[in-house]
């Protein structure tokens, strides 16, 4: 696997077949598709609201939309792609249910990562600081951050009992998701996840 | 579209460039046309640009809009003030590179640059068309730049560029003759021209026809119905700007003097601009031709033309890969109209790119020089074009 690829998008790709199609939501300049087009040959297309993003993305030779992802899903027919992902962009979404609704109409799994609110730095920082919490992935002042909601690996593995989607896999990771090397937690994930992974199914 | 951009006289151009010539549909083979009129024969101007490789598919197609020409880059000759309508897009190392792609500019039927329009001779009278010329659509248009292709022994097309009306073109080609069209890039455009179009296109042709040297389009060897053209051509101008452009361009300004002048002579900057505009525009076009293609242009509902009132079903007749591109202030080809066309592709599967540019230049973006823009398509046809080089 390419190591200069982020840690956890090194892992979503670990969990998409060669040649399938694949739609990214909030999918940046395509770093994670070319890597996808590369390594797995798959047929992927993307989502970016932001213009100079999606032109270097298109520049590079990838099919980009640009719009809004709440949006932008609904044209597509039901079982359009294989692997509908949405990258680190959960905890900015207005209605997430109805994109991770949309994600597992148009695509057969869905795969969902997002900064988790429970980390033990986190926690910390709220109990010595009496301050809203910043962490690298979370790196926003409470009045200038895009991040409108605040999800920990718990509370999404509630919201999807609730809303009967099925977690094929579930995947804590400790490092920080810039970085190119990570590590898979496996004793209390809850607690020492910088952010998780998820695969779903209807 | 409007005037020409600035252009660097000893910048990279593709050098001196010849208008071409290709005659066909002779009697008794005459064209059928959509309307069910013969046309014929019909000659055809064209330019080429770059070299055809021996696999013959680096071939891009380029389409002017309503008042261009197939003069698209370089120059006529050493002299030329100016270069072709695109030539920041097209030429060596450029957006459409000249190096590596074979570029043809047809001129459309109905204008007058040399392709056969109402101010041709019909070879019946020996006398100009006019208003015997037929009415055609823009799917007319595209089958008759089918027989260039064939002429010109080309059976793939790696890309179809066009802006506006051109546009509309590369769409109609991509759903008529699929299995030749590997991409399409239309740009500021449309699948099905508005109310608000069609009502300023008729307000155009309007100011033409009530201008009494009009004559019911004869006025070939007598006064030219030039007042109308101009008009025609102000409001035009008009829809192909944007409020903050006419705004940071000219603002309130006054022509001569720092007041007003209390009468109907010109005051203002913006009159003045669009009285050249207008002036310049008679020295250059046909007044019947103007005619003829806004109202083939208006006539043109993709989805209700080819796919019985469904985009969708159009878009589903081929698997041309597509790059839409829209501009932000554009209100004559607004971006929701090719977020509808983006849709219908999206719905019928294809492999689709959009990106709405932000500007404030209104329709007429498309011909500015634009890094985004230059980008956006060589980028795009770039991608075509190794994937079409690694299938053979």
């Amino acid at each position: 696997m390419e190591t200069s690829m982020h840690f956890d998008l090194q892992v979503i790709a670990s969990f998409i077949e060669e040649k399938s199609r694949v739609l990214d939501l909030g999918c940046g300049k395509g770093d994670l598709l070319e890597f996808l087009k590369m390594n797995k040959q798959v047929e992927g297309s993307g989502i970016e609201i932001d213009e100079k993003k999606v032109i270097s993305g298109i520049e590079r030779g990838l099919p980009i939309l640009k719009g809004d992802i709440n949006e932008e899903t609904q044209d597509y027919a039901d079982d359009a792609f294989d692997f509908v992902i949405l990258s680190q962009t959960l905890q900015q979404v207005y209605k997430p249910e109805n994109v991770i609704r949309e994600m597992l109409r148009i695509g057969k799994r869905g795969i969902v990562s997002f900064p988790c609110f429970n980390h033990v730095s986190i926690k910390l920082q709220l109990l010595f600081t009496s301050k809203a919490p910043i962490t690298e992935e979370l790196p926003y002042e409470w009045y200038n951050t895009p991040n409108i909601r605040v999800v920990t690996l718990k509370d999404f593995r509630i919201f999807c009992a609730k809303h009967k989607i099925k977690i094929l896999e579930e995947l804590a990771i400790s490092s920080h998701h810039k970085q190119t090397t990570g590590k898979v937690v496996r004793f209390f994930p809850n607690w020492l996840a910088r952010y998780g992974i998820y695969l779903l199914t209807r | 579209m409007s005037e020409y951009g600035e252009h660097d006289r000893n910048g990279i151009s593709v050098g001196i460039v010849k208008k071409q010539h290709f005659t066909f549909a002779q009697p008794p083979e005459e064209m059928m046309l959509e309307s069910g009129a013969k046309l014929g024969p019909i000659t055809l101007a064209y330019e080429t640009y770059g070299r055809l490789n021996e696999r013959k598919n680096n071939v891009i197609m380029v389409f002017h809009a309503l008042s261009g020409n197939s003069h698209a880059a370089g120059y006529y000759t050493e002299n030329d003030e100016k270069p072709g309508w695109w030539d920041n897009m097209i030429g060596p190392g450029k957006g459409i590179d000249t190096d590596k792609y074979f570029v043809i500019c047809p001129n459309i039927i109905g204008s007058c640059y040399g392709s056969t329009g109402p101010s041709s001779i019909d070879p019946r009278t020996d006398m100009p068309y006019a208003l015997d010329f037929p009415l055609f659509t823009i799917s007319d248009i595209v089958r008759s730049q089918k027989r260039l292709t064939d002429h010109l022994g080309i059976k793939k097309l790696l890309c179809l560029v066009g802006g506006s009306i051109g546009g509309m073109q590369a769409v109609e080609w991509a759903v008529t003759y699929p299995e030749m069209v590997e991409s399409v890039i239309p740009i500021a455009s449309t699948c099905k021209r508005s109310a608000l179009s069609i009502g300023l296109s008729e307000a155009q042709r309007q100011a033409i026809t009530a201008d009494p040297n009009w004559n019911r389009g004869n006025y070939y060897s007598k006064e030219l119905p030039e007042k109308g053209l101009a008009l025609a051509r102000m409001i035009g101008h008009i829809s192909y700007l944007s409020e903050d452009s006419m705004q940071r361009k000219f603002g309130r300004r006054l022509q001569d003097n720092n007041a007003f002048k209390y009468d109907f002579s010109v005051d203002f900057e913006v009159e003045c601009y669009l009285h050249y505009q207008g002036k310049k525009f008679v020295e250059r076009f046909d007044a019947n031709s103007y005619l003829y293609i806004t109202k083939a242009s208006d006539y043109f509902d993709l989805g209700e033309q080819r796919g019985s009132g469904s985009l969708t079903r159009v878009f589903s007749k081929t698997s041309s890969k597509f790059l839409v591109i829209s501009f932000s202030s554009d209100w004559l080809y607004p971006t929701s109209q090719s977020k509808d066309m983006v849709k219908a592709m999206k719905k019928a599967g294809l492999d689709v790119s959009f990106c709405e540019i932000e500007t404030d230049f209104g329709h007429d973006s498309f011909l500015l020089a634009h890094e985004q823009l230059t980008k956006l398509i060589s980028g795009f046809i770039n991608r075509i074009y190794n994937n079409s080089v690694g299938k053979t």
